[in-house]
């Protein structure tokens, strides 16, 4: 039982792909955390901190959680230091609901978004034009500018060979085929701006199947389906060698890029305003397709695609992307701060879990009714996804950062700890327990002076299990703002920096194995030398 | 001073014992002997209350054992059990001093009572301090003798001591325990399967077969006047045993 949680339950929320948090695999995607609604203030009160005393000097610039924000959010923190002028990007925030909420409060400045979205998701009308999307941001004293001149817009694709040989060029083209097998996302198939409306559309014949996004590419690929769901910047499109069909009913809302700005942006970094301006209709369809491509599919750090993009289109480069050595990165300025907050997550979360555990385990172990539900309910917990537990910790503690994570590592720590103490104890020979009993020791005594330290053994192995395995865990707690070196996993991931991910993964590493020989030795002080 | 009135004991659908009736004789060595399965130890566990009966009662110095008054019971009576029972986390000297000290007697007292009975029961203060796993069967069992006789008990319950110790160690433990209980005069409660063991300890047999009492007496009345076949054929058996083993 003592390995079956090495690794975080779930492997790390695709960054590099759309998705954020949830399942919402793009841009236009529905606030999928934001029933963590309750986490919102708190977030803003994270960001907050670390921008307060340097608003006035540093424009910040936000970007959401999936590549092509990224990039953008890169392009335009390029843009602005090429112009002289103090920038930081904070990336990957989550979802349009934070980001409007950041915008607002001055966490950030600005941030990239689609007027679609803008339109649909934070004013609650249709409206996709420039003019009436900042009437209605104006009183909030937000405004949108800067088309940079593309769309990411939902879109249909099918192979380019296959449509060659139908003749389908536009997604009216479709209902001439009803043989076409249609394999689109559940979201988009339930999306009243997806699937039933554009049916009734275009008066299309065809059912369609519900399939998961990431796997409708290789069902595509092998001939399983004819047609998918597709964002129109998609990187795969040419990895694929897709055939985006046009709309020529313009079904789809439009969804330019622009920038969201705080309007005193302008005023407060004149320079970098201009520079920023001057990226209007800079960037095509296919140059961000790329981009996605590069990021994506080629594995570049975001910075780096940025970098290329920007020199290629006139202004020189940052030259900021020459990578640090890696041994200096690893024990960089934050490495005693993460460590120090890794410690605390691991041993404080360890403390309250021995503290609830032991006694759990002893009752277990005392009253055979309690054993089933307390060893059930303890080993439910630990089939929760850490994500999934996460999010529902949010909403119901009504914080984000440390206290959820503690929460959290407390709850996976109890199994192993609850099993061991119970199992310990059980399995204390029955002559053993009798003789206790015989020789007139009550229950209370019995069990300090005998049954523990028999059980000694048992549940201290327990308790290296919890403890080890929690330093591996605590990691996914950076994705709740709460520290430990899964903050440089988290950045890694975000930034597409591998190194920046091995800095964080590595420490973590070896911080398992410090706290498994430590273990060890405490078993020899604390193991009663007769039951070694 | 140890009555058992009418006990019986079932186990699921198994009745272990049939009511049944005893009281040993003080100061003297009562031995329960029988087949496996017969009752005998279920007999022992219900007079230290580590299984209650399912009727009747068991009275020590004219008061029944109760949840309540029988942890301070277990102070008076002394268990030794087959493989002695000892807690393998404590030395011999912890085991030996453990109930005293659980107790909070003097330490100078605790001392005292385990140079006492270190000298009884021939155990030197080198092989106290070692942990049970250091020890030889035979240590294991003068230990766990020290550790039941520690608070001084007027009545020693010992279920099979020597069975699981090899021949000659046996008969010197038989040769020394009949010694020391002649010595402290306690009333000895001892159950065997063993029939030499009984005709050596036992100053009263009790034969006991499937939950219930067959006879009671001295080997000579088991021998001259079997209640019944089974007597003979159970004495028969034991000694077509130890002739084998002799020969």
């Amino acid at each position: 039982m003592s390995t079956q949680r090495a690794t975080p339950h779930t492997p790390l929320p695709p960054l590099r792909s759309r998705g954020g948090l949830g399942r919402g695999r793009g841009p236009h995607a529905p606030r999928r955390v934001c029933h963590a609604g309750a986490a919102l203030a708190a977030v803003l009160g994270l960001l907050g901190t670390g921008s307060a005393a340097a608003e006035q000097a540093e424009l910040t610039i936000g970007s959401k959680r999936f590549t092509e924000s990224y990039i953008l959010g890169e392009i335009l923190l390029a843009t602005a230091r090429t112009a002289g002028v103090q920038a930081q990007h904070k990336q990957g925030l989550g979802n349009t609901g934070i980001l409007f909420e950041a915008l607002k409060s001055g966490s950030i400045d600005l941030y990239p978004d689609y007027t679609g979205t803008i339109g649909r998701e934070l004013l609650k009308s249709d409206a996709s034009d420039l003019e009436s999307l900042n009437r209605g941001l104006a009183p909030l004293g937000l405004g949108v500018a800067v088309p940079l001149g593309f769309e990411n817009t939902y879109a249909l694709a099918m192979p380019d060979t296959k449509a060659q040989q139908l003749g389908v060029r536009t997604i009216g083209d479709l209902a001439k085929h009803p043989e076409l097998r249609l394999g689109l996302s559940h979201e988009f198939l339930n999306r009243s701006d997806g699937w039933p409306g554009l049916q009734r559309t275009y008066a299309l014949p065809q059912a369609p199947s519900g399939l998961d996004h990431g796997l409708a590419y290789e069902a595509l690929a092998s001939g399983q389906i004819d047609v998918m769901d597709i964002y129109s910047t998609d990187a795969k499109i040419a990895k694929y060698k897709l055939r985006v069909l046009e709309d020529d009913q313009h079904y789809f809302p439009e969804y330019a890029a622009v920038l969201v700005y705080r309007l005193d942006v302008p005023q407060r970094f004149p320079a970098a305003w201009t520079a920023m301006q001057k990226l209007q209709g800079k960037i095509s369809v296919a140059q961000m397709v790329q981009m996605n491509a590069q990021a994506e599919l080629e594995s570049k750090a975001f910075p780096e695609v940025a970098a290329q993009f920007l020199e290629q289109a006139g202004p020189a480069s940052t030259g900021n992307t020459a990578r640090a050595n890696f041994w200096s990165r690893l024990f960089g300025g934050d490495f005693w701060r993460l460590t120090w907050q890794h410690l605390l997550l691991v041993f404080a979360s360890l403390a309250a879990a021995i503290v609830i555990g032991v006694p759990l385990g002893v009752w277990a172990a005392r009253s055979p009714r309690a054993a089933q539900p307390v060893l059930a309910a303890v080993g439910l917990i630990q089939t929760i996804p850490s994500l999934a537990l996460l999010a529902f910790l949010i909403p119901l503690l009504g914080a984000i950062g440390i206290w959820p994570a503690l929460v959290a590592l407390f709850l996976y720590a109890l199994l192993p700890i609850v099993r061991n103490t119970h199992s310990g104890i059980v399995d204390i020979a029955p002559n053993l327990r009798e003789s206790a009993q015989a020789l007139g020791i009550a229950p209370a005594a019995r069990l300090r002076l005998v049954e523990l330290p028999l059980a000694a053994r048992s549940i201290l192995a327990g308790i290296k299990t919890s403890a080890v395995i929690n330093v591996g865990t605590a990691t996914i707690a950076a994705f709740i703002g709460a520290g430990g070196y899964g903050e440089r996993i988290v950045t890694g991931l975000a930034l597409n920096d591998n190194q920046m991910l091995l800095a964080g993964a590595i420490p973590a590493a070896v911080l398992a194995l410090l706290v498994h020989w430590s273990f060890e030795l405490l078993d020899r002080r604390l193991i009663p030398a007769g039951v070694r | 001073m140890l009555l058992l009135d009418n006990v019986s004991k079932s186990f699921g659908a198994k009745h272990a014992l049939a009511p049944t009736s005893l009281a040993p004789q003080p100061g003297k060595t009562t031995v329960l002997i029988g087949p496996s399965g017969c009752g005998k130890s279920t007999l022992l566990r219900l007079m230290i209350g580590l299984i209650t009966p399912d009727t009747g009662s068991v009275k020590v110095d004219g008061a029944p054992l109760t949840a309540i008054n029988v942890d301070e019971v277990r102070h008076r009576v002394g268990y030794v059990i087959q493989d002695g029972g000892l807690f393998p986390h404590l030395t011999a000297y912890g085991n030996v001093t453990l109930l005293p000290r659980y107790l909070r007697k003097e330490s100078g007292w605790i001392e005292q009572r385990v140079n006492e009975l270190a000298a009884l029961v021939s155990i030197s203060r080198d092989t106290l301090s070692r942990y049970p796993s250091g020890l030889s069967g035979g240590e294991r069992q003068r230990v766990a003798l020290m550790r039941a006789l520690m608070l001084d008990p007027q009545l020693l319950l010992l279920d099979e001591p020597l069975a699981a110790l090899d021949p000659i160690i046996r008969r010197g433990l038989q040769t020394e325990l009949k010694e020391i209980f002649a010595r402290l005069k306690k009333t000895v409660v001892l159950v065997t399967h063993d029939l030499h063991e009984a005709a050596w300890f036992g100053d009263e047999i009790v034969l006991m077969r499937e939950g219930h009492m067959v006879q009671r007496g001295t080997l000579d009345d088991l021998l001259s006047r079997p209640g019944e076949p089974f007597v003979t054929e159970f004495v028969h058996a034991q000694r077509a045993d130890a002739r084998l083993a002799a020969a």
